[in-house]
């Protein structure tokens, strides 16, 4: 229990860096996530060509190589950003992939037979996407784009070892000061726990309000 | 793209074939062959309007992600990134042997972190089946914990504080990860074989051992096999890790090229030659499980 009051700035320190890496890099996630999914589902070839090609590639980089590759290659082409930045783009980027397919296996649940029934009404493209696509493949995305957050929320660990203040990077500063490194590893897990069980609990209670009995 | 989405975007052209005389329908063929056409609860079968409207819309869209990639190799060639100096690390002995030593350990790494949490799993996923209450809670706790927990904090623990080799940490603590994520996997797997099967094998006076290992083990593993092969490819991803607690494999063995002033710091170069072997291992093994899955599907269907 000491080791957390004695040490409450650098634990709370940490603890808001992976909370607004997690929450920044989950924004960019699924802004481009959602942007890929489209790619992937347009009728024009190119675009799904590139909506594969992105989600094929980040999915199978190891994201250790995504941050090495960002945080030290992106310098030397010239491009300068803060250290925070480069692991959000990192992060951001390698999370987008899992939601691009959360999003496009949701449209493709819906049937085929609803956007027929929506065009034989007379609705535009848009009327059909706003009113009738979006709305029923929104419910089943919930759960999949849920447990991908919360695998970033892990994930953002990496970048701590990338000179970001984030939670798992504490334990340095701890150990220096020659806390228990047991009892410091503890409190961290919690921090951990206490994100990622937020995100569940997020989650579960927006799965439970737009439930729609079937 | 699937076998059966492909077949069925043939079925239609040739179809169309029939109809169409001018050249729209026969270009619009070709597009559609480049990537599976998914959705269609988005829009209907393109007419010649439409199909020329793609077009230009694919050609744009095709100029703005060529210009993209241009712009990129311009930047590349603009710093300098394919001068002989930065690439002629590579064709020192040393290097090379360098880099192939770190493969072998990424991949000696990995195949330890996967049977040792193929073995993880099977253990706890029969303790979370058993009929023993305290052994059910004790294999559904340490297998929700670890799946909670970041694999990178395991790793650092048991680094750190248990004071290891990098390798055994990185071996721990991807197995513990993993072997709990494919614990659900085989629990799943064993759940999803119908109730009817076990019944009929219980009344025929099979053993609850004999009822798992000759009826619901053999069924499950196919229903399984592809979620496994993809958790053992996260295993392989996640061996990059073992780059943060200097275990010496691919990466980090990439990084010390990449650092060394005497090849005047090729980062860029040696992210060039690193990323394709990675991602090449991943997507043949993710295409493995792939390949069983749709195998596995048409099998179920001829059966």
């Amino acid at each position: 229990m000491n080791v957390l009051f004695d040490n409450w700035d650098t634990y709370w320190e940490g603890f808001l860096g992976t909370l607004k890496l997690t929450v920044v890099a989950s924004a960019l996630a699924l802004a481009l996530g959602v942007l890929v999914a489209a790619c992937r589902v347009s009728p024009v070839a190119p675009m799904r060509v590139f909506g594969a090609v992105w989600v094929n590639v980040l999915r199978n980089t190891p994201l250790t190589l995504l941050f090495f590759a960002v945080v030290l290659g992106l310098p030397r082409f010239g491009v300068v950003m803060p250290f925070f930045v480069f692991a959000v783009l990192a992060l951001g980027c390698y999370t987008s992939a899992f939601i691009c397919e959360a999003v496009r296996s949701g449209i493709n649940t819906v049937p085929a037979g609803q956007g027929e029934a929506a065009r034989s009404l007379g609705m535009t493209f848009g009327q059909t996407l706003g009113l009738i696509v979006l709305p029923q493949a929104f419910r089943a995305v919930i759960p999949p784009i849920g447990s991908t957050l919360i695998a970033l929320a892990k994930n953002s660990a990496i970048a701590g070892s990338f000179s970001v203040v984030e939670l798992l990077g504490t334990y340095r500063t701890l150990n220096e000061l020659g806390f228990s490194i047991v009892w410091t590893f503890v409190w961290i897990a919690v921090g951990y726990l206490i994100i990622t069980l937020s995100i569940s609990a997020a989650f579960g209670l927006m799965e439970k309000h737009w439930k729609v009995a079937r | 793209m699937t076998g059966s989405q492909m077949g069925q975007a043939d079925q239609v052209d040739q179809a169309k074939d029939g109809t169409a005389k001018d050249g729209t329908a026969k270009a619009g063929r070709r597009m559609r062959r480049q990537g599976a056409l998914e959705s269609t609860a988005l829009y209907d079968e393109p007419g010649p309007k439409a199909l020329a409207r793609h077009r230009t819309y694919g050609i744009v869209a095709s100029l703005v992600l060529a210009g993209i990639v241009a712009w990129v190799v311009y930047k590349l060639f603009d710093t300098e990134q394919f001068t002989a100096d930065k690439w002629n690390a590579f064709t020192y002995k040393g290097i090379q042997e360098l880099l192939l030593r770190g493969l072998g350990n990424t991949l000696r790494a990995f195949a330890w972190a996967a049977v040792l949490s193929l073995v993880f799993g099977a253990v706890f996923a029969a303790g979370r089946l058993s009929d023993h209450r305290v052994v059910r809670w004790f294999s559904t706790l340490v297998v929700e914990f670890f799946r909670a927990m970041p694999v990178l904090v395991m790793i650092f623990f048991i680094f750190i504080a248990l004071k290891t080799e990098p390798r055994i940490a990185l071996i721990a603590g991807l197995t513990l990860y993993n072997g709990s994520v494919l614990a659900e996997v085989f629990r799943a797997g064993v759940h999803a074989v119908p109730r009817g099967q076990s019944e009929a094998a219980y009344a025929l006076g099979m053993r609850k051992t004999q009822v798992m290992s000759y009826v619901l083990i053999p069924q499950g593993v196919r229903t399984m096999l592809p979620a496994i092969i993809s958790q053992l490819v996260v295993a392989l991803k996640d061996t990059s890790l073992g780059f943060l607690i200097s275990y010496e494999e691919f990466l980090y063995a990439g990084k010390q090229i990449a650092t060394n002033l005497d090849y005047s710091l090729p980062f860029i170069p040696v992210v060039m030659v690193i990323a394709p072997v990675y991602i090449g291992m991943c997507m043949a093994l993710s295409g493995l499980a792939k390949w069983i899955e749709r195998r596995g599907r048409r099998s179920k269907r001829t059966a």
